[in-house]
């Protein structure tokens, strides 16, 4: 596998979507689609066929600007590659499941989708730090653009706060990334971005803890933790359903893993000893994002707040400094890529069917489509933690490592998997359940496009439940890495 | 100095001076446009292809009298300034065929303020930097008010004259003062005089002026006011001329005399410029946070981008191979970001009898004009600084200068400029992007000159965005092959 030539194929296929515009409307869907399941088949294949020596499945390095010693290093290791494998799953998931939501401009509409997977994948995979900094902004201005062109009603104010929030964390990592390539330099006389030589910086505890703060508040606001949500609704919300789609499932964990990749191994110490601010912003997402899904009347805002429960799962797992913990962490990514994909692409898929996404609008629609309320209850299910499938088992993993670390703050993380089982069955309750809604007649059901995706996700939300095994031996060869091997 | 090496370090200037004569000549004989207009591209193309033999052979460079120093760097900036200058006039063609009365002389006066802005990177003595600052200035008066039918460029002219000429005047002054206290002209012996009352005050104050004028040249707080009134009145080809040669040409002669001078070793003179950058790089953009008018937008930016560049300024006393390096990189992404955006909207405006540079003008342009747009949103993302552009590597030369120079307190306000920049850039982004109603009218008498010349920058910018490392590499051969 190459990563530089997945990311290259992405960027090209943009190219072609937009350009087959041209010959025919549809065309750019077909495009996307075709290149993000031949990219799914790929990192399958490569999966399959095992790492290399070293534990490596690609790697690359090639020099870029030798000036300030930036090469494009990119490396896919365990938890890139499976990342990977999410990313391209889910951007044929996004395809699909907006095949007939934009009407105009598809070419650029893809475009678009396929550029912001390019930069994700260039994250996953980045060992250089200017380059992980480059492709962090390559993925976000065409995500913009998703957002302020064919968002809902409120997209102007959305993408703009999107931006905001991510540009400006992002210019704050930039800074530490400048500050520690430069103390490098300083001591040791070596103009270099590379995160394997960078790992042998010498910082002083104070510099680091700064510098740590500069890339944490980056990727906590990605993630995102309280209190640097608020960006997260709004573009969420206003996002076509792609757009969420890719938000929710892949952008949110490129925070998650820039917290597991660069801020515990390049400031082990400062880290550790910042693991009950870490661990206490994680708890509290879960209990704030938990009580504002309840709060919500709109379909698609309520899920946008309980991600940011989810990912207070994440941020508690890896502040846990354990096995257990840091492999919780891991699933709950996966998991929650797979099953809030699926319920951002039910509310599109009501948006698109009803024109609304207030819950009070709907109700009793089961009994309109009984396959998209069925498909529902099993996401919402799976969102709740049920056991047996994936999110449980991260959930679960989580608590289990956070109570060696402290239990206080382990029983108030536990209390979130209860709100989550209010507002997940208050979203059933209201919106499929109770007396149909006799201002909805009539709604078409799900049909083969829309259900062999789903069926897709029910599948690997299944696998991850059974198990995940699978998932966990993949992150052998990190565990060291982090810190946290037994 | 051999006969041969002044020859060939003055061969640029001889050449441009006679193409100057050759076109007023010319004018005088018959009024042609086309001719003209091609005589002048001759001769800008002419003055940049006689650089090319003297960059191998200058070496440390060459002194043609005690006024002028030729040598690596202000080659590199002569040809940025030509080739701002040729864009300029390959745009320009359509705008003084259709709008302008006297269209001869429009060229005449570009060759000149070319010329001028041409003098300033040699410039080692106060003598020659008046010169060249003087001719560049009154070109750009004219050119400013070249459409003399029009109020707008009217009123911007009068206000640039009286301004800059104040501007000049408090310069030399300041000169005065200088020459006053240290007994020379020259950067390389004005140096701080110590040990006497008299030198020291005189010093100081003539710096206070000195700094008060060319402040106000570049269009720094609280020198700006003249900026966003000038860059609206004047035609956009013109402010995109004004806003990048007439600014880095006075940028690069600060820089020589910081080096030369050791002016920096003054403790009072390097608070007060860093409290002008300072402000400027908050100030410029706070205030382009509220405007409307796209070019009034870029004026408030430009007074940031200049304050940002002042780090550069800092770096230069200290390490002049860092500092001129970043200085160059920088000026080169901000000029083919300024001209991109400039050059947008000049080619756009030839649809209507106003210049259309309001946000309103451009709201849903994505969708009329993809070429414009693509090149007004690659610049507006460049002049934000976000990577995969020109502007991203020139901020990131910034960010590391002042981290190598340990100026933390520039960098966080650098990094806190952008971050309130963004926004605007944004909003232009976001108007351009925005889905039009109704019908979509893709006519246009725009010439496939104009958009081709503007989106040559466009691609530049992203190109050098994503792959700089020939430029870096051409840079520091110069810089080496100059002796720092």
């Amino acid at each position: 596998m190459n990563a530089l030539l997945l990311i290259s194929l992405l960027m090209a296929a943009g190219v072609v979507a937009w350009a087959s515009e041209r010959i025919r409307p549809n065309l750019p869907n077909w495009v996307a689609l075709t290149t993000f399941v031949l990219a799914t088949l790929w990192v399958v294949f490569a999966w399959f066929s095992g790492p290399h020596e070293g534990g490596l499945y690609a790697e690359q390095s090639y020099r870029w600007i030798p000036r300030f010693g930036i090469s494009v290093i990119l490396k896919v290791d365990g938890l890139s590659l499976m990342l990977i494998g999410l990313t391209m799953l889910l951007g044929a998931v996004a395809v699909v499941s907006s095949w007939t939501e934009t009407s105009t401009r598809r070419g650029f509409f893809q475009f678009n989708i396929l550029w912001v997977m390019a930069g994700v994948v260039g994250v996953f995979s980045a060992f250089d730090l200017f380059l992980f900094f480059f492709f962090w902004e390559v993925m976000l201005i065409p995500m913009y653009f998703l957002i302020a062109i064919w968002g809902h009603e409120d997209r102007s104010y959305a993408s703009m706060k999107f931006f905001l929030f991510t540009q400006i964390s992002g210019l704050l990592m930039l800074v530490a990334i400048v500050a520690l390539v430069w103390i490098h330099y300083s001591t040791h006389g070596v103009l270099s971005f590379d995160y394997n030589t960078l790992l042998g910086a010498e910082l002083d505890g104070p510099v680091a803890r700064l510098l740590m703060l500069g890339f944490f508040v980056a990727f906590i606001t990605k993630l995102p933790s309280v209190p640097l949500h608020t960006w997260l609704p709004d573009a969420h919300t206003q996002a076509p359903t792609a757009g969420s789609v890719i938000l929710a499932g892949i952008m949110l964990k490129t925070g998650a893993y820039g917290i597991i990749r660069f801020v515990v191994t390049l400031f082990p110490e400062a880290s550790r000893d910042f693991w009950i601010y870490g661990m206490a912003l994680g708890v509290a997402s879960i209990l704030y994002g938990g009580f504002m899904a309840y709060s919500q009347s709109d379909f698609k805002r309520l899920v946008a707040y309980s991600s940011i429960a989810h990912m207070g799962f994440v941020l508690v797992g890896v502040y846990s400094f354990n096995e257990l913990g840091m492999q919780g962490a891991i699933v709950t990514m996966i998991a929650h890529g797979f099953s809030t994909a699926a319920l951002f692409m039910m509310a599109g898929a009501l948006q698109e069917r009803l024109h609304t996404r207030e819950m009070s609008k709907m109700g009793g629609l089961w009994v309109r489509a009984p396959r998209m309320g069925a498909i529902t209850m099993f996401f919402v299910i799976a969102s709740v933690g049920m056991p047996g499938l994936g999110n449980f088992i991260g959930e679960f993993l989580v608590l289990l490592g956070a109570f060696q670390k402290n239990v206080f703050l382990t029983v108030c993380a536990a209390l979130g998997i209860v709100v989550a089982a209010v507002y997940g069955l208050s979203l059933m309750q209201r919106s499929f359940q109770g007396t149909p809604n006799p201002d909805v007649p009539e709604m078409r059901d799900f049909a083969f496009r829309e259900m062999s995706v789903m069926i897709v996700l029910m599948v690997a939300l299944v696998w991850l439940g059974i198990y995940p095994q699978h998932v966990l031996s993949m992150t052998d060869a990190l565990l060291p890495i982090l810190g946290v091997a037994p | 100095m051999t006969m041969q090496g002044a020859m060939l370090a003055g061969l640029p200037y001889i050449v441009l001076a006679s193409g100057l004569l050759v076109v007023m000549i010319g004018v005088a004989i018959r009024r042609t446009h086309f001719v003209a207009w091609s005589l002048t591209l001759l001769t800008l193309l002419a003055t940049l292809v006689c650089h090319l033999p003297g960059y191998e052979a200058l070496g440390e460079g060459t002194a043609l009298t005690m006024l002028f120093h030729v040598d690596g760097v202000s080659y590199v900036f002569n040809v940025m300034f030509v080739l701002a200058a040729i864009f300029t006039v390959v745009i320009s063609y359509q705008y003084v065929q259709e709008r302008i009365r006297f269209k001869e002389e429009f060229y005449l006066l570009l060759l000149a303020a070319t010329f001028g802005s041409m003098v300033l990177p040699a410039a080692t003595h106060f003598a020659s930097l008046i010169l060249g600052l003087e001719i560049l200035s009154i070109s750009l008066y004219a050119m400013v008010a070249y459409p003399e039918k029009a109020r707008g460029p009217l009123e911007a002219g009068l206000k640039y004259m009286i301004l800059s000429g104040v501007g000049s005047t408090t310069i030399l002054f300041g000169m005065a003062l200088i020459y006053a206290a240290s007994g020379s002209m020259e950067f390389a012996s004005v140096g701080p005089v110590s040990g006497s009352v008299e030198g020291d005050t005189f010093y100081l104050i003539g710096h206070a002026f000195f700094w008060s004028g060319i402040a106000f040249k570049l269009s720094l707080v609280p020198f700006h006011i003249w900026t966003p009134d000038v860059y609206q009145g004047a035609p956009a080809i013109v402010t995109g001329f004004v806003a990048t040669v007439s600014k880095g040409a006075v940028f690069v002669v600060v820089m020589r005399y910081v080096m030369e001078s050791d002016v920096f070793t003054s403790e009072a003179i390097t608070y007060v410029v860093f409290l002008i950058a300072s402000v400027s790089m908050i100030v410029g953009n706070i205030l382009a946070l509220q405007q409307k008018n796209l070019k009034r937008l870029l004026a408030y930016s430009s007074i940031a981008h200049m304050g940002y560049l002042v780090i550069a300024l800092f770096l230069v006393a200290s390490q002049p191979a860092v500092g001129f390096e970043t200085a160059i990189v920088y000026l080169a992404g901000y000029f083919v970001m300024t001209l991109a955006a400039f050059g947008v909207i000049s080619v756009l405006s030839f649809d209507s009898e106003r210049e259309l540079a309001t946000i309103d003008d451009i709201t849903g342009l994505l969708w009329r004009r993809p070429i414009l747009s693509a090149t007004l949103i690659a610049a507006a993302l460049s002049l934000a600084g976000i990577p995969l552009t020109m502007g991203f590597i020139a901020k990131f030369y910034l960010f590391a200068a002042g981290v190598e120079g340990k100026m933390w307190t520039l960098v966080g306000l650098l990094v806190l400029g952008s971050a309130i920049g963004i926004y605007y850039y944004l909003r232009i982004i976001f108007a351009v992007t925005s889905k039009p109603e109704g019908e979509i009218d893709r006519s246009t008498s725009s010439s496939w000159t104009g958009i081709g010349a503007v989106a040559v920058l466009g691609v530049a910018t992203i190109v050098l965005g994503v792959y700089p490392t020939p430029l870096v590499d051409l840079v520091q051969a110069l810089l080496q092959a100059s002796g720092f």
